[in-house]
């Protein structure tokens, strides 16, 4: 088994430089950023930088209730403020068609869902104006109660059929109920976590303009594809009328993956007042109306025979919705892929409360179900003294327990012993709390990783330019890159296809005029659209024409039937402040088992990414309900703590060589969300190994975390 | 020169990248909208609006600030560097060169403010500016002396910049890359004029000022 060593990587990206070639091939490459120099000097624009001639801007207006109706708005004092356009409100708003998801059904009726629905849209000459004017509208609502707290008693819970993802809300194997009954080892725990925010760096934003009867967005999106489509539904257009541009998109993580308000609302305003209107979200707006993770108790029993093999796993999730739209976080599917036992019983419960409507974010379903099982994992290793990566070892499945289908590819026991080797896991002390300096207490913990490895059709055109001497390509696909460096990829797939360096390649992305494609979500892009390059490539190459347009929808469609994962092991060493509670990490590394890696540079970044933002999951991040006001109280980067510079040691990520031929033409599984999933676990182990304490809720704060003697 | 006023706008002059822009300019607006939407000058970002994010970091003066916090009509005459006047693309500053090679960015939403910040930062360590990381003992000798920047150092002093992605370790390498050079290379360390300089003046890094009126909206 190969193994990609980080030092040699380090010394080809420092030797690397922009338009040298160089004698490595150019698939898996460190080939950097193509957009590296626009995003880097300031010209790479995004959406909120677009700005149309005599362009208006929006300020939506957010709902002062927590559930209700809108009985009055008397737009008056807004309408006075100097500069002032239009106020839409649903009395006057243009009637929209009905999309898929209703959280875009905006300013259509007087029903508040929850705190934070937009019920308005000020539209003025500057933003100041437009601001000016959202202060000075006032509106009257109608209140009703509101309920925002699940729990797993909660009268209204119940049971959905499938949960995100597509997957059966619940499964069964075996018979659960009897070999948890009979095993010699029972564990019944439960882990809580809350509600968590995507909050990318670049709030959401789109600025929208009518030229005639063709509407053109530049869009905050993961995938404009589908921005056109929606937006073609709901104000009753051709698709060929929508020209939807998501250039340079500034994250999503799962938040900008479906259309969101700011790119309805330019639109409408555009459409009311007829000029470009820009509406860029405050940042206090996001957590309301772009979706969240959400939040979850869930409860693990497992019985462990005295080898520490597993008899039983039963993984049951208990999660909220809105009453706009059911979307229920997939937890309790990890524990249907990762460890086989004789008796399994997993399954969702939700409640659809007065609460924002939550969608993804990072590994939906992996993030927090991994967190459960891996901590899980380790109180059965630690109470059987078994070591936590035997324990894993021991329990790896043949094949994918819940489907019976054999894996693609399966190598979690090779990232569990290559991460050990490097982290020095051979020379841990299992005793918790054995290890003290002054009055930090230090600990180290270990979790695995898993994501599946999705694909969806796409299409693609390549188009021969240039001469026989000098070749030159040209790539066109709606791909969108929100910061994985997909052009750069994508360019590296053509230039490996077609057998001409890098600089041969010039390819566009993320704009709806383009060949459609699938989103930047699910991990699935580089799979996804590089497998629609790659065979226009071929497909060019084999024949005499000059230009070639393909679908691999039935490629896709025509899989052989493999259960699907990535694979990985992270190992954290954390300090324990035993006086303030404070929790530190002070070293991080992930192994990965992610098919070909396609570009070392941008896909070590990808997982360090993940990593931090699993470190962020583990020790900052933390989000509430208010339960008097409704919505959420962190609302900011002040309230809400994402990871900064200082609360990240230095990070190593590494993977393994590993050829899968059950995957696409590319070989590569995807990497965007698998850094995220075993990182909060790992830290929550190390804290357990420092302290001797089980805290099974996140994030571990000082005020949690509390004296520790 | 003497602010033109009414009751609700000013007309005044920035020098953004050693370019004079005379604007009028709304008295609810800041710094950072005025850069975006007047001048066009999108490199820095807004992320937070509220100062708590450090993507619309420029130097004002020579010192980092978020301009999200400035409000525009105080800051007649003074002089702005933005990610914009630091390198363009067939020229990138030795910092930007540096963010290149380690790929410390992914978005690149954060990333004009990391390297304005880290610019600024720079040049405060080489004043021997201390920080919370730095030792006790460094501390009692506050000889003036450039401050020495270990790891912790510089990601004491870059928490200011905040990064989703999750970019730090190598925003940390490649800020690291450019320490050793930071005192010697052009333009790294960013010149100092005194506010209110006539415009002809403050062009010290060789640029031509120019009067570049922008009209009201």
């Amino acid at each position: 088994m190969a193994v990609h060593d980080t030092t040699d990587t380090t010394d080809t990206t420092g030797t690397t430089r922009r338009g040298d070639r160089t004698a490595e091939p150019v698939l898996g490459s460190a080939a950097p950023r193509r957009e590296g120099p626009a995003k880097l000097t300031g010209t790479a624009r995004y959406a909120a930088e677009h700005t149309p001639p005599d362009c208006a801007y929006g300020w939506p207006v957010a709902a002062a209730v927590a559930h209700g109706s809108v009985t009055g708005i008397d737009d008056s004092d807004a309408m006075a403020v100097p500069g002032a356009l239009a106020v839409l409100t649903h009395e006057n708003a243009p009637r929209l068609g009905e999309p898929d998801d209703p959280t875009l059904l905006l300013l259509q009726s007087p029903r508040v869902p929850h705190r934070g629905w937009y019920v308005a849209l000020a539209v003025g000459e500057t933003p100041e104006a437009a601001r000016e004017m959202a202060r000075a509208l006032h509106v009257s609502y109608d209140e009703e109660p509101h309920d925002v707290l699940v729990h797993p008693d909660h009268p209204k819970l119940y049971h959905p059929e499938q949960a995100n993802g597509g997957y059966p809300g619940a499964c069964e194997r075996g018979d659960f109920d009897a070999e948890y009954d009979a095993a010699p080892h029972r564990f019944d725990l439960t882990y809580t976590l809350g509600p968590l925010h995507n909050h990318p760096m670049e709030p959401h934003a789109a600025t929208a303009v009518w030229e005639g009867g063709h509407l053109i967005a530049y869009d905050s999106s993961q995938g404009a594809t589908v921005v056109c489509q929606t937006l073609a539904t709901m104000f009753g257009l051709d698709p060929h009328q929508v020209t939807v541009v998501a250039e340079h998109v500034g994250g999503g993580f799962g938040s900008k993956g479906t259309p969101r308000p700011p790119v309805v609302l330019a639109a409408m305003g555009a459409k009311h007042t007829g000029r470009a209107v820009k509406v860029a979200l405050p940042r206090r707006e996001l957590p309301f109306v772009v979706g969240h993770r959400a939040p979850t108790v869930q409860r693990l029993r497992i019985g462990a025979r005295d080898d520490g093999t597993l008899a039983a796993l039963g993984h049951d999730v208990t999660t909220h919705t809105s009453t706009v739209r059911e979307f229920v976080e997939q937890a309790a599917v990890p524990s249907r892929v990762m460890y086989g036992s004789d008796g399994s019983r997993t399954g969702h419960g939700v409640v659809a409360l007065d609460v924002p409507t939550p969608s993804w974010m990072r590994a939906p379903g992996e993030a927090p179900g991994m967190y459960a099982l891996e901590c899980a994992m380790d109180e059965v290793a630690t109470a059987l003294g078994i070591d936590p990566i035997e324990l894993r070892l021991r329990n790896i499945p043949d094949r994918e327990p819940d489907s019976g289908r054999p894996f693609s590819s399966h190598h979690l026991a090779d990232c569990l012993r290559e991460g050990a080797r490097r982290f020095g896991w051979e020379r841990r002390d299992p005793r918790p709390g054995a290890r003290r300096d002054g009055d930090l207490l230090l600990g180290t913990g270990v979790a695995a990783s898993t994501y599946p490895a999705y694909v969806a059709p796409s299409t693609a055109s390549v188009q021969a330019l240039g001469d026989g001497s000098r070749p030159a390509y040209h790539v066109r696909i709606n791909a969108t890159d929100i910061g994985t460096g997909a052009r750069t990829v994508l360019a590296q797939v053509a230039a490996d296809e077609l057998g001409v360096p890098l600089e041969a390649v010039r390819i566009d992305v993320g704009s709806s005029d383009l060949p459609a494609a699938p989103l930047a979500g699910g991990s699935s892009g580089t799979a996804s659209w590089g497998w629609a390059v790659h065979k226009a490539c071929r497909e060019l190459r084999e024949s005499d024409g000059t230009l070639v347009t393909v679908d691999t929808t039935s490629d896709v469609q025509g899989q052989e039937e493999y259960a699907r994962h990535a694979f990985g092991a992270v190992f954290a060493e954390v300090s324990v402040d035993t006086v303030t509670g404070e929790v530190r990490v002070r070293r991080l590394l992930g192994v990965f088992a992610a098919g070909r890696i396609l570009n070392a540079r941008t896909a070590r970044s990808q997982f360090i990414g993940g990593m931090t933002m699993g470190l962020g999951m583990a020790l900052t991040e933390h989000s509430s309900l208010d339960t008097r006001l409704g919505g959420f109280v962190e609302k900011d980067l002040a309230g809400y703590h994402v990871p900064a510079h200082a609360d990240v040691p230095d990070i190593d990520a590494h993977w393994i060589e590993e050829h899968d031929p059950y995957l696409n033409p590319v070989g590569g599984k995807g990497i965007g969300e698998i850094g995220i999933v075993g990182t909060p676990a790992a830290i929550a182990n190390a804290v357990h190994h420092a302290t001797g304490r089980r805290y099974r809720e996140l994030p571990l704060t000082p005020d949690r975390v509390g004296v520790v003697a | 020169m003497i602010p033109q006023r009414t009751a609700t706008s000013s007309t005044l002059t920035l020098h953004v990248n050693d370019t004079a822009h005379t604007v009028t300019v709304d008295h609810r607006a800041t710094v950072l909208d005025v850069l975006r939407e007047q001048l066009h000058l999108t490199g820095s970002k807004k992320g937070c609006d509220h100062g708590q994010c450090g993507a619309c970091t420029v130097l004002l003066e020579g010192r980092r600030a978020n301009s999200c916090l400035l409000l525009a009509v105080a800051y007649d005459g003074a002089h702005l560097t933005t990610v914009e006047g630091l390198g363009d693309e067939e020229r990138l500053h030795p910092l930007q060169e540096a963010f290149h090679e380690r790929d410390a960015f992914q978005c690149g939403y954060c990333t004009p403010g990391q390297i304005v910040s880290g610019v600024g930062m720079l040049c405060e360590a080489a004043e021997g500016h201390p920080s919370h990381a730095t030792s006790p003992e460094a501390l009692q000798w506050a000889t003036g002396a450039p401050a020495e920047l270990n790891r912790d150092e510089i990601r004491e002093r870059m928490s200011g910049n905040i990064c989703r992605c999750g970019a730090y370790p190598h925003i940390v390498e490649a800020i690291e890359d450019v320490t050793d050079h930071a005192l010697r290379h052009r333009g790294t360390a960013p010149h100092r004029t005194d506010a209110g300089a006539d415009a002809g003046t403050d062009a010290d890094s060789g640029t031509d000022a120019r009067t570049d009126a922008v009209p009201a909206r």
